[in-house]
């Protein structure tokens, strides 16, 4: 049974209660992702990072809600005041949305129901949490419009091309997906995947996805539209109290959103690793809820660890990648994979398959080899500079030492 | 009142008002998100109208890409311009008027054509085999040609887009920045590798080997790092030492 036709039959209260349970679990997570990813990043940089409220500083992200709540709401008189308050509010309205297609379990049993912890399946599920992650970035653009001041506009205007250059990679690489499992639902997807999850089928796929998931929400080594050493604090500079924890609440949230759609696509979503399938029985099926948790959590460990290792990219660098590399790379998979689907469907011989796969490899293979000797060696390029002069240091006259001796004279 | 029509009664006033409203904003980045509302709206309806994958794409395309793009111009272009209501070309304003004359005359034509006297097939025979799956049958087989020829339009205005935004590159070739970083790691002395000190600051050499001076001229063995003394790769720093200073003992007396 597809998950559509177990979720179709839900009563009303279920659908209510799941809806109510998915929001407190993305507030829940947020807070506890915040403490996290202070901790982890003081580990990395062999601090001890928050653990003074609460046990191990667990409750310091609500604290600091708390404090900000409790913070004077500054509107600055140049800013544009009803798109200043609306830009918070569709961030944080929109981050939501994204879990509705979403399943976070298998199936499992709800107070003597059979059902799945997924609102509802879309024949297009996977498209509608592109479509609200792209309504979102309105928050952030309108945001450094509406304040009125120059480093958020920047960061606006940053963001606007960072998102629209990204989606395409990003929604080039769900190609690969839907042509493997037929289907742009959620549900399928994951049924999809009983034998092998995607990440192993479609690597290229799942390299893009996750690099382009880092643009889309703003992160580092990516946070160009904040980048607090060049724009202050970029869209959000002139935000303060609750405003600015509404944007800091959607930031997390979406991280968790674009990592359960990761989980989703190329993990196998709730099921079990390989050979750990018995496992999907126990505690009548909410078991699955752990596997799919571990998963976000091991990608929401690699956000944090890539904001701990790398540095930002300078803007036309980001842009390069993007449009340059993987935007072409993704087509060119594309076309790969649409073949060797179409050689399975039509049940072509094994010796086809084999010998179109070696002609791909070969063409990556010899693609790669002319890349590398077309590329300008590193004697030529220290030759097309030249000898360095030795630097000349400017330095102020210094007190000679005549001048030094009349002193000490005196 | 059935779900669907209460949606529709709540949702296509508040299109209408929006649409009418987009007409007689001042700022342009208003305009803009009442026009993206008044597509969110219609995505809304196409859901209702079990046309999903019409309205996510309507969102993703036209709301996500688009307006984007142009909230994108109208930060590039300023955020206090306004419009000028000035006519700078002759009769723009009747030719701009026959234009939508024609061009709506035009598609109710079409629509027309399409629509009038003839039996719809109903949403259950087009949906039969899936609302993605009838559209995808449809574009990529009866209607491919169309479909490929404007993709390729498109191409050719994207390229003419570039070919007209080109700006020509100066005549003098720039080094990168790696060729400069590579080549200030091969200069003769590692004293091309480090930046120039700050400006104002009392310093005839900022190389990572060469000890710094102390107040009275001599060299500091604790400002340089241990791993370049094991390996004794400290330079000589004598030729940078100040010459007559009154000379300060370890203990700091004269």
């Amino acid at each position: 049974m597809s998950n559509a036709s177990i979720i179709l039959d839900d009563p009303t209260w279920i659908i209510v209660a799941k809806g109510v349970l998915i929001f407190v679990l993305c507030v829940l997570l947020t807070l506890l992702s915040i403490w996290g990813e202070r901790r982890i990043v003081a580990r990395m940089q062999m601090r001890m990072g928050p653990n003074r409220v609460g046990p191990f500083g667990l409750i310091q992200a609500l604290a600091d809600g708390v404090k900000l709540a409790l913070k004077e709401d500054i509107i600055p008189a140049a800013a544009d005041r009803a798109v200043f308050v609306l830009a918070p509010i569709i961030s944080a309205t929109t981050c939501f949305m994204a879990f509705a297609v979403i399943p976070l379990t298998g199936e499992v049993n709800f107070f003597g129901e059979q059902t799945i912890m997924q609102l509802t399946d879309l024949p297009v599920g996977v498209l509608y949490v592109l479509a609200t992650a792209s309504i979102g970035v309105y928050g952030i653009v309108l945001a450094g419009w509406s304040s009125g001041s120059t480093y958020p506009l920047l960061g606006g205007l940053r963001s606007s091309a960072q998102v629209i250059s990204y989606e395409i990679a990003m929604g080039l690489s769900f190609v690969g997906v839907f042509i493997y499992a037929g289907s742009m639902s959620t549900g399928d997807i994951i049924a999809a995947q009983s034998t092998w999850w995607n990440i192993v089928v479609l690597f290229p796929s799942f390299a893009i996805y996750v690099i382009s998931m880092v643009g889309e929400t703003n992160r580092a080594p990516f946070d160009l539209a904040e980048a607090e050493g060049e724009l202050v604090g970029g869209f959000h500079t002139e935000y303060s109290s609750l405003k600015f924890a509404l944007f800091f609440l959607a930031e997390y949230v979406n991280i968790i959103a674009v990592s359960s759609l990761a989980t989703t696509l190329f993990l196998g979503g709730p099921s079990a690793p390989p050979g750990l399938g018995f496992t999907s029985a126990w505690l009548g099926g909410w078991f699955s809820f752990i596997w799919f948790f571990l998963k976000v959590l091991a990608f929401f460990f690699f956000f944090v660890w890539l904001r701990g290792t790398l540095p930002r990219l300078r803007y036309d660098q980001f842009m390069k990648l993007g449009w340059k590399v993987l935007i072409p790379v993704n087509v060119a998979w594309i076309l790969v994979v649409a073949t060797l689907r179409l050689l399975t469907q039509q049940s072509a011989s094994r010796f086809v398959i084999a010998g179109f796969t070696g002609a791909v490899v070969l063409a990556v293979l010899g693609a790669i080899s002319v890349y590398d000797r077309s590329k300008i060696k590193v004697e030529e390029l220290a030759n097309q500079v030249g000898p360095m002069p030795e630097p000349s240091f400017p330095v102020p006259a210094l007190p000679t030492s005549l001048a030094l001796r009349e002193k000490e004279g005196n | 009142m059935t779900g669907e029509a209460a949606l529709f009664w709540v949702l296509a006033p508040l299109a209408v008002l929006a649409a009418v409203a987009m007409l007689y904003m001042k700022k342009a980045v208003h305009s803009a998100i009442l026009l993206a509302w008044v597509m969110i709206t219609l995505a809304i309806f196409y859901i209702a109208l079990e046309a999903p994958f019409l309205g996510i794409v309507q969102i993703v395309v036209y709301t996500g890409a688009v307006m984007m793009l142009f909230l994108f111009i109208l930060m590039l272009v300023g955020v206090d311009s306004s419009d000028s209501l000035v006519e700078k070309i002759r009769g723009l304003r009747s030719v701009a008027i026959f234009t939508v004359l024609a061009f709506s005359l035009t598609l109710i034509a079409f629509i027309a054509r399409a629509e009038l006297g003839r039996p719809s097939v109903g949403l259950e025979e087009a949906n039969r085999e899936g609302n993605v799956q009838g559209l995808a049958q449809y574009l990529f087989s009866d209607y491919v040609w169309a479909f490929e020829v404007i993709s390729a339009l498109l191409i050719t205005a994207a390229l003419g887009a570039m070919v007209l935004a080109h700006s020509e590159k100066s005549e003098v070739a720039r080094t990168s920045q790696r060729a400069r970083s590579i080549a200030r790691f091969r200069g003769k002395s590692i004293a091309t590798a480090a930046g120039l000190p700050g400006s104002g600051v009392y310093a005839r050499h900022n190389a990572l080997d060469l000890p710094a001076l102390l107040p009275d001229g001599k060299p500091s063995d604790l400002s340089i790092a241990e791993v370049l003394h094991r390996r004794g790769d400290v330079a000589e720093s004598k030729s940078y030492e100040l010459e007559g200073l009154p000379k300060i003992d370890d203990q700091g007396n004269k």
